[in-house]
């Protein structure tokens, strides 16, 4: 059997699916960021494949954006998290309520 | 001569400009004695204007400024002096002039003293407006102008609900007269291309006579709710809730014969379409006889004053119908004086009896007011009619004019109503100042008015009597503008038996009205007595039913029909809709307000659910594109 674009196209939904799931199902903020690493990752397979589907480099340069982006966002996060764990001892998603209109 | 002009025109504009900065002031008395004086600075340049006409100068003609220039519409503001609108000018300023002085005696105790004088200038200027413009737009702004000024006068005293009623009754009453009036200036427009009197007259000649005869009805339709004739002429009586010198200006020497001024100034058209001429003069005539009728026995001073004006407004039209403009106008000059004069005698004798208005509570006051009783009496004897003064001159001509041009009709009924007008004139002089005391059972000690209230009064006193020298250098004057003539009735016997026959039929109506209401044993009437109870005095007490009529059958279906559409539709339709977009919103506000938890889980599953959302709206766009083709050969097959 040939691995197609469709192949990659349906890997990245299922991954999609299982960031997206994991994006509203987890409580606790360091998994949180996992899935957001997945959906993040599911999108960049879309990307990678669609570009070289196409034989066009836009997407993978996109892809690399993306990771970059992501980890960058992952440290600015992970540092926030580390204040937050100090300070409160817990990280909680149900805990922080300070926006509770 | 043009800065003349600019001041006639302008001067009660600024006086009441300044008078109205202290309308929320309490008192102020330098107020009225600025605007009388800007009043009079108007009065002497139309003085001066008027000597310069009559002296056989040009007519003025000025161009303010542009106001309307857009494709073929043009009209400018206008104004023109020449020998219509200069009589007029000085008509309206020199009794402007003299009951913005006698206000300040009347309106002494007045709280709203201030406000008084800047709508009564206001007035002023929209009649100088009125009477100046040069074209019917300017005309017809002058005409609502006076219109406001009128409801802000009659409902002057607010506070009083028979006084806004009065004002609104005049208001919506002239509104409807004026539709009538707009459709004639937009007939008129359509026709000839233009609005200004010069154009509009030069091509009148050449319109189609029914597209003139409908001109000339509509407008005369404006005519007759400001000059209050039937069918509309119930409000004048009741604007008579406003302040005595209000209705001495407003409805008895000016505003209200600003209708007989248009058909005035409106004569090239009125000239050509004499089928609607003679109609003018055939209601004119009636509404003479028929507002005399009902003065006869009224109660009220100022309402039978009214009356009486509205008579006489009748006599105007009359004239103005029959082509006898120049009369009609010189009426309107007379009667002006006298009128004016009458009413101010009404105000001081009102002053002097705490605003007490029937005549039949009054009685002997001859002595304690001396001069008022001289200067009524006088006027009396000039409505009436009697040689030498004003009204003789102007209102046997009219009769005359009648007689002459062979409308037998129209002048047996206008000589009846002569002898009327003098015997409900006379019954009220005698009531109010002859027979016996009835006042002191009601504890009221009168006094005269203030002395410069009377010396106020004294220029009409002077024109009521002398204004019949005036007919001949008046009749000069506007020979040409109005293409006046002569009546000469052919046979000097019957000319001699027509101006003594009327002579003595009007002095014997004044001995009868003396003999039966100069006497010592009149009581104030308590609807017992046999004439009170007779089915004519009821009728004419009544004021024929007509305001009955009108209220029972105009008044309440529209209010009832304006209930039904108020609950009905408004309510249930309009309100209800309205009503349910906000509470849409304010459901779905009320209900979605969960969402904002401030809980982050909760948030990211509703925007997984935005996405989806988007996600299904986009595929669908996206299957809809796919299969646009099916998709519109499916929906015209279905004959969409």
């Amino acid at each position: 059997m040939e691995i197609g674009l469709s192949h990659y196209l349906i890997l990245s939904t299922i991954l999609f699916g299982i960031g997206l799931y994991g994006v509203m199902s987890r409580k606790n903020l360091l998994m949180l960021f996992f899935a957001t690493e997945i959906l993040l990752n599911s999108v960049n397979i879309g990307f990678a494949a669609i570009s070289h589907y196409l034989g066009d480099l836009t997407g993978q340069m996109f892809a690399f954006f993306v990771i970059a982006i992501a980890a960058s966002e992952v440290a600015v996060g992970l540092g926030l998290l580390v204040v937050w764990f100090k300070r409160h001892n817990r990280i909680d998603l149900d805990e922080m309520m300070s926006m509770r209109g | 001569m043009e800065k003349y002009l600019y001041i006639a025109l302008f001067a009660p504009l600024v006086s009441s400009l300044f008078s109205s900065l202290f309308t929320a002031k309490p008192k102020k008395q330098f107020v009225g004695v600025i605007a009388s004086l800007l009043i009079a600075t108007s009065f002497v340049s139309s003085v001066i204007l008027g000597f310069y006409i009559l002296g056989g100068g040009e007519a003025i003609h000025v161009e303010l400024m542009t106001w309307i220039n857009t494709g073929g519409l043009y009209i400018p503001f206008g104004f023109v002096v020449d020998e219509i609108s200069v009589t007029m000018m000085f008509v309206v300023t020199l009794v402007s002039m003299l009951v913005h002085i006698y206000s300040n005696g009347y309106m002494d105790h007045d709280p709203s003293f201030n406000r008084f004088f800047a709508w009564l200038s206001a007035f002023v200027f929209s009649m100088m407006v009125l009477v100046m413009s040069d074209n019917f737009a300017g005309l017809f702004i002058g005409w609502e102008g006076v219109g406001l000024c009128s409801w802000g006068l009659i409902g002057f005293w607010y506070y009083k609900e028979s006084a806004t009623w009065a004002a609104n009754e005049a208001f919506i009453m002239n509104r409807i007269a004026d539709l009538g009036m707009l459709i004639g200036l937009f007939l008129l427009y359509w026709n000839t291309g233009s609005l200004q009197y010069d154009v509009v007259f030069s091509k009148v000649a050449l319109l189609d006579h029914s597209t003139l005869i409908w001109i000339g009805i509509f407008l005369f339709i404006g005519a007759m709710g400001k000059s209050a004739q039937f069918p509309l002429h119930t409000w004048l009586a009741d604007a008579m809730e406003g302040p005595t010198p209000v209705s001495a200006l407003i409805h008895a020497a000016t505003m209200v014969t600003a209708g007989v001024y248009l058909v005035i100034r409106s004569n090239p058209l009125y000239d050509l379409v004499p089928e609607v001429g003679i109609f003018i003069a055939s209601l004119g005539t009636f509404v003479a006889f028929f507002a005399a009728s009902m003065a006869l026995v009224n109660r009220d001073m100022k309402r039978i004053i009214a009356y009486s004006t509205l008579s006489q407004l009748g006599y105007m039209f009359a004239a103005a119908g029959l082509g006898a403009y120049w009369v009609a106008l010189f009426h309107l000059m007379a009667h002006a004086f006298f009128k004016a004069l009458l009413f101010l005698g009404a105000g001081n004798v009102m002053h002097a009896m705490h605003d007490e208005l029937d005549p039949f509570k009054m009685g002997a006051l001859k002595e304690k007011m001396k001069w008022t009783w001289i200067m009524m009496t006088v006027a009396s004897f000039a409505l009436a009619g009697v040689f030498p003064l004003a009204g003789f001159f102007s209102k046997d001509t009219i009769l005359e004019a009648a007689f002459v041009d062979h409308h037998y009709v129209i002048y047996g009924v206008l000589l009846f109503t002569a002898a009327l007008t003098a015997f409900y004139s006379f019954r009220l002089v005698a009531l109010i100042f002859h027979g016996n005391d009835r006042y002191s059972q009601f504890g009221i000690h009168p006094h005269e008015a203030y002395n410069y209230m009377l010396w106020a009064m004294a220029p009409l006193f002077f024109f009521a009597i002398i204004a019949g020298i005036m007919q001949t250098p008046f009749f000069e004057m506007v020979e040409e503008a109005l293409n006046a003539r002569e009546y000469h009735i052919h046979s000097e016997a019957v000319k001699w038996i027509m101006l003594i026959g009327t002579q003595v039929l009007v002095i014997a109506s004044i001995f009868y009205a003396y003999r039966k209401y100069n006497r010592n044993d009149i009581t104030v009437p308590d609807g017992t007595s046999k004439t009170e109870n007779r089915l004519c005095y009821k009728v004419l007490f009544n004021q024929y039913y007509i305001p009955y009529f009108y209220e029972e059958y105009l008044v309440k279906p529209y209010r009832e029909l304006s209930g039904l559409f108020w609950k009905k539709f408004d309510l249930r339709v309009v309100d209800a809709t309205v009503d349910g977009i906000a509470k849409i919103l304010y459901n779905t506000g009320e209900e979605t307000r969960g969402m904002q938890s401030g809980n982050l889980s909760v948030m990211l599953r509703w925007m997984v659910v935005g996405l989806v959302i988007l996600l299904i709206f986009a595929g669908a766009v996206g299957l809809a594109v796919r299969y646009s083709d099916k998709i519109l050969s499916f929906l015209s097959a279905l004959g969409v």
